[in-house]
């Protein structure tokens, strides 16, 4: 069994990479979390995106959730707000979209524009 | 891994995660997560408890209805029936208590020996999910299998790191690491 106790060595290597990066303004990435996304696959990918940017250490994104973004047969449909630029909304994620949204947008600022709403519809 | 499970609300801990939902559109600031895994009773119990806006008795017996939902902000959509219809299918029952003003209490009991019980599913996966999305909102999980528990307090957590975000990726994914463990040590290694 895992204990509470581990959670300090966790916190002390979160403060470290935090102060490395205080100056940057973050990413938030926004996946849709209503009965539609959650049916369509929501959490799979929401854990695939904070288990991506644990592995490349990139401190300063948030992922968070919203309701059903009106668009139920798009689902699972993921936003990200980079600041400065315009908002990119994906549709129909899976866990290995995932990998390549957060290594070419979220991590070298190109959207994966087949996978983007605009490609969708 | 995640990213394997089929598509469709077919295991208790997706069903938890859609409850939960309808208590952070309420604006809750707590949400208590009690599951009671009774094999040898041949009953499982969720219920979900919240301090969010609560219902009158006209949206409680409406919110049963897959077509109801308050519309401007679909703050109770289909999660309610369908989990009403999960627990029924097994002879089980839903039971909703609210108050205007104090809170929700969503109680599904199912009867676990019957074939179309849905499995557990990964409950460390919703609680990390909820937890990550809601810092703010205090969870209190506990999670029975026979006489064996599991408890986490997502504030306890949170004073614990201090200044550090409880939603930070690294300790999220330790969270869902320490629920994992949590409940394989009451489920002794076997099922979950």
């Amino acid at each position: 069994m895992k204990s509470l106790e581990e959670l300090e060595e966790v916190r002390q290597k979160a403060l470290d990479s935090v102060k490395l990066r205080k100056s940057r303004a973050g990413t938030r990435i926004v996946v849709g979390m209503a009965t539609c996304g959650i049916a369509a696959g929501a959490r799979p990918v929401l854990l695939s995106f904070l288990d991506e940017i644990k592995k490349r250490n990139l401190g300063d994104v948030i992922v968070s959730q919203t309701g059903c973004m009106g668009t139920c047969r798009l689902e699972p449909m993921v936003e990200v707000y980079r600041p400065g630029e315009e908002k990119v909304t994906y549709v129909k994620m899976t866990a290995d979209k995932v990998k390549r949204v957060v290594t070419e947008h979220i991590a070298n600022g190109h959207p994966v524009i087949e996978y983007t709403i605009g490609s969708a519809e | 891994m995640t990213g394997t499970e089929a598509n469709s609300m077919e295991d208790v801990s997706l069903h938890v995660l859609d409850i939960v939902q309808n208590s952070i559109a309420a604006e809750a600031s707590r949400i208590v997560i009690f599951i009671q895994d009774r094999p040898e009773q041949d009953r499982l119990e969720i219920r979900i408890c919240d301090n969010g806006k609560g219902m009158d008795p006209d949206q409680v017996k409406s919110v049963s209805d897959p077509f109801y939902t308050t519309r401007t902000t679909r703050r109770v959509g289909l999660g309610i029936p369908l989990l009403q219809a999960s627990a029924e299918a097994t002879g089980g029952y839903l039971k909703i208590r609210s108050e205007k003003g104090t809170g929700t209490v969503v109680q599904a009991v199912f009867h676990s020996k019957h074939i179309d019980c849905p499995p557990m599913g990964r409950m460390e996966d919703t609680m990390a999910v909820l937890i990550c999305c809601n810092p703010d909102v205090q969870f209190h999980y506990s999670h029975i299998f026979s006489d064996r528990k599991f408890v986490l307090h997502s504030g306890e957590i949170q004073q614990k790191l201090g200044e550090i975000s409880i939603a930070y990726p690294d300790v999220i994914m330790w969270i869902k690491d320490y629920i994992h463990s949590g409940l394989e040590e009451i489920y002794g290694g076997v099922g979950g």
